[in-house]
């Protein structure tokens, strides 16, 4: 059954350039806000939303992105509010993807079976859980995978050859390569590495392979948009919100104009890619 | 939660996917998945080789001063039993403490860093992290390291970092770098957020040496199996000394290290009562207390699913615990196996309770134990007094309690 992220990566193939996956943070600075953010998105050149769920403890995260779902959380944003963010964002849009970001436990608490009825009803197209490695597949992944939703693998660096094959195993939707072993927010790594990282992965796979960390310009994304099917830009995202808010929560500027600004910059860096003919 | 079925051994656990049940896992990022696979490797093979047991049992009993005393607290004994006779009663149970506070560094912490120190030196690792509450964990992660000539970085929360101001002053004499967390509430729960985020960045050279029973698998087995000597050594003590096992045994539960350390070997002799104690904190009542079993519900943080304590979203309380070791939101998830399956009962003591308890300690036995300690303390002095005088009772003094001199001075309103 194709999805709403294949259909997305085979209209891409035929435009000959990669995605621009975009991240932000529902909820932050509050979820009005974020919903306008999340509206503003397609039209700024956003292929494909990622849509961070705010989460206590965020330990693959670094500071911004931590910030981000402490102000959204604080504010009262919950796993049940980021759902009905994305059926909002649905009653007016439906063909961009919606990936669901976060940490499990917010899923557990709310109940897997219920989780995944809602997020389906809410317009929900694949999972991005940090903590669910393939090991622990029966939790989430399977469960997901039948009810129609791409669960979505993240490969680091320190995914071998070995493992790789397992990793890819239930991976559906796309395969997230995160280019450097870290924290979100941390610097780009060498793009000579992560060309040769989505050769080794597509040697596996016929997935597309988006990269991610660390991208935070035009220029970069079109670098990197050279070497995968997809880039995503998160924590540059989520610093031009911050950026409008003052330290008492006040706003400097309108933050869903901050991010489609600096959305629309960054997808002038895909678009400058054009896909080697031989592809 | 249902009580699960009764094991013919509760000795078995973790299974091959690292679950005490439906506890445990290795709930981690993509990074790390092949950096525990290759610790669980080192284990196995170093559990297997007699030269790590020997080279531990070396620095267990010259460096570290093992076997600890099993020593009879008669100053308390006769405390409890004149509480007895107060009530009208002649009971008074007999209360032996496990000298944990006698080793080197001044807690259990040390047996399971040296056991750590040496796993990391065979998988050839050169940079040592930890994260710490009491601070009693960052001093032994500390003092192992520059033994062995590693750098070491620890993280602990800043709120800690002013309550154990005297340990945080030991780790930097003893060469660690010691990184303020000021997230959350700046407690254990932030400092282990901080060095699993440190362990992702430096994934080539760093060693994560978890101070608890606690993580993603098999760091919960590992800190247990180092730590079971406490628990072999007082099984083997306490026959000498009475002929007997103990009717009753009881440790503090912060992340469940001293507590399981305890407890394993005695897990399968079904007449002795075990009893973890929890943070009570101000009172279970609101959310300024750490008692994730007594009144938390099972959720994922920190590699594992285990006791949290929670909202209703799945957002992870901060807690509150006089004592810094006790301040952590989860608990290691054989303990969460144990609850359920009615093994092990877990009950919480109150941070006035554990105050009192100190200061008891101090005056009747000459022994200033660790606020952490006194907590386990205080659930024998509660309890006590109600059991016949010829039963038998062992208390896990799993610290001494030099590094809340600060806490407790203020407390009642003492300049120090
Ligand atoms: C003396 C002492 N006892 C107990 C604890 C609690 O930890 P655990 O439950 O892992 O034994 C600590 C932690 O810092 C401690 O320092």
């Amino acid at each position: 059954m194709a999805t709403r992220i294949d259909r997305k990566f085979a209209a891409l193939k035929a435009e000959g350039r990669p995605a621009l996956v975009t991240y932000f943070m529902g909820g932050d600075p509050d979820y009005e806000t974020s919903l306008k953010i999340m509206k503003a998105l397609p039209g700024s050149g956003s292929d494909i939303i990622e849509l961070g769920v705010p989460f206590s403890d965020p330990m693959a995260d670094g500071p911004a992105i931590q910030a981000a779902g402490l102000r959204a959380l604080k504010k009262g944003m919950s796993l049940t509010k980021t759902l009905a963010l994305a059926a909002s964002f649905r009653e007016s849009d439906n063909t961009t993807p919606i990936v669901l970001m976060g940490y499990y436990n917010p899923i557990y608490i709310y109940g897997v079976d219920r989780f995944l009825k809602d997020a389906v009803a809410s317009g929900i197209d694949g999972l991005i859980i940090v903590d669910l490695p393939p090991e622990m597949d029966a939790e989430l992944c399977i469960p997901a995978i039948k009810a129609g939703i791409n669960f979505i693998r993240l490969a680091t660096p320190t995914t071998d050859e070995k493992r790789l094959p397992k990793v890819l195993q239930n991976t559906s939707g796309f395969v997230y390569y995160v280019s450097m072993n870290g924290i979100t927010g941390s610097a780009l790594p060498d793009t000579s590495k992560v060309a040769d990282a989505v050769k080794r992965i597509k040697e596996h796979t016929d997935l597309p392979v988006v990269v991610g960390f660390g991208v935070k310009t035009a220029e970069q994304a079109k670098v990197i948009g050279t070497a995968a099917d997809g880039v995503v830009v998160g924590t540059a995202i989520v610093n031009a919100v911050a950026n409008t808010i003052r330290p008492d929560g006040s706003l400097v500027a309108d933050p869903a104009e901050a991010v489609a600004t600096m959305v629309q910059g960054l997808s002038t860096g895909v678009r400058a890619v054009r896909l080697a003919a031989a592809e | 939660m249902d009580k699960a079925v009764e094991p013919n051994s509760f000795k078995t656990g973790p299974d091959e996917e690292g679950m005490f049940g439906i506890f445990g896992g290795r709930f981690v990022a993509e990074t790390l998945m092949p950096l525990i696979l290759e610790l669980q490797q080192a284990y196995d093979d170093a559990k297997n080789d007699p030269a790590f047991k020997a080279e531990l049992r070396e620095l267990s009993t010259n460096y570290a001063g093992r076997p600890s005393k099993l020593y009879y607290a008669e100053g308390l004994t006769r405390h409890v039993r004149q509480l007895a006779k107060d009530r009208g009663l002649d009971g008074g149970a007999k209360i032996y403490f496990k000298r944990e506070d006698l080793n080197h560094t001044g807690s259990h912490k040390i047996n399971n860093c040296l056991g750590q120190i040496l796993l990391a030196k065979r998988m050839g690792k050169t940079r040592i992290i930890a994260e710490t509450g009491a601070g009693q964990h960052g001093v032994a992660s500390a003092t192992v390291s520059a033994r062995f000539g590693l750098p070491c970085v620890v993280y602990m929360g800043a709120t800690d970092v002013e309550r154990q101001a005297p340990n945080v002053f030991r780790m930097k004499l003893l060469g660690a770098e010691v990184k303020p967390v000021a997230s959350g509430h700046g407690t254990l729960k932030d400092a282990m957020n901080e060095a699993l985020r440190d362990w992702v960045s430096n994934v080539d050279d760093t060693y994560y040496l978890i101070g608890t029973a606690a993580g993603p698998h098999p760091y919960p087995e590992l800190v247990r199996d180092f730590q079971s000597v406490i628990g072999e050594e007082a099984r083997a003590q306490i026959l000498e000394r009475e002929g007997r096992l103990p009717d009753t045994i009881i440790a503090a539960v912060g992340g469940g290290s001293n507590a399981i350390g305890l407890f394993h070997p005695f897990l399968d002799d079904k007449s002795v009562e075990i009893i973890g104690v929890e943070a009570g904190g101000r009172g279970l009542d609101g959310e300024e207390h750490c008692a994730s079993m007594s009144a938390g519900s099972p959720g994922v943080l920190h590699g594992n699913r285990t006791y949290l304590l929670q909202n209703k979203d799945g957002q992870i309380l901060d807690g509150h615990s006089v004592s810094a070791g006790l301040d952590y939101p989860g608990v290691g998830p054989e303990h969460s196996w144990l609850r359920d399956t009615g093994r092990v009962s877990y009950v919480p003591i109150l941070d006035d309770e554990a105050l009192d308890a100190f200061q008891l300690t101090t005056r009747v036995e000459g022994i200033i134990p660790a606020l952490e300690s006194a907590h386990a303390i205080a659930q024998a002095v509660k309890i006590a007094p109600e059991m016949a005088q010829d039963k038998i009772m062992i208390v896990n003094l799993s610290g001494r309690g030099d590094k809340d001199v600060h806490t407790v001075g203020k407390l009642m309103g003492m300049e120090i």
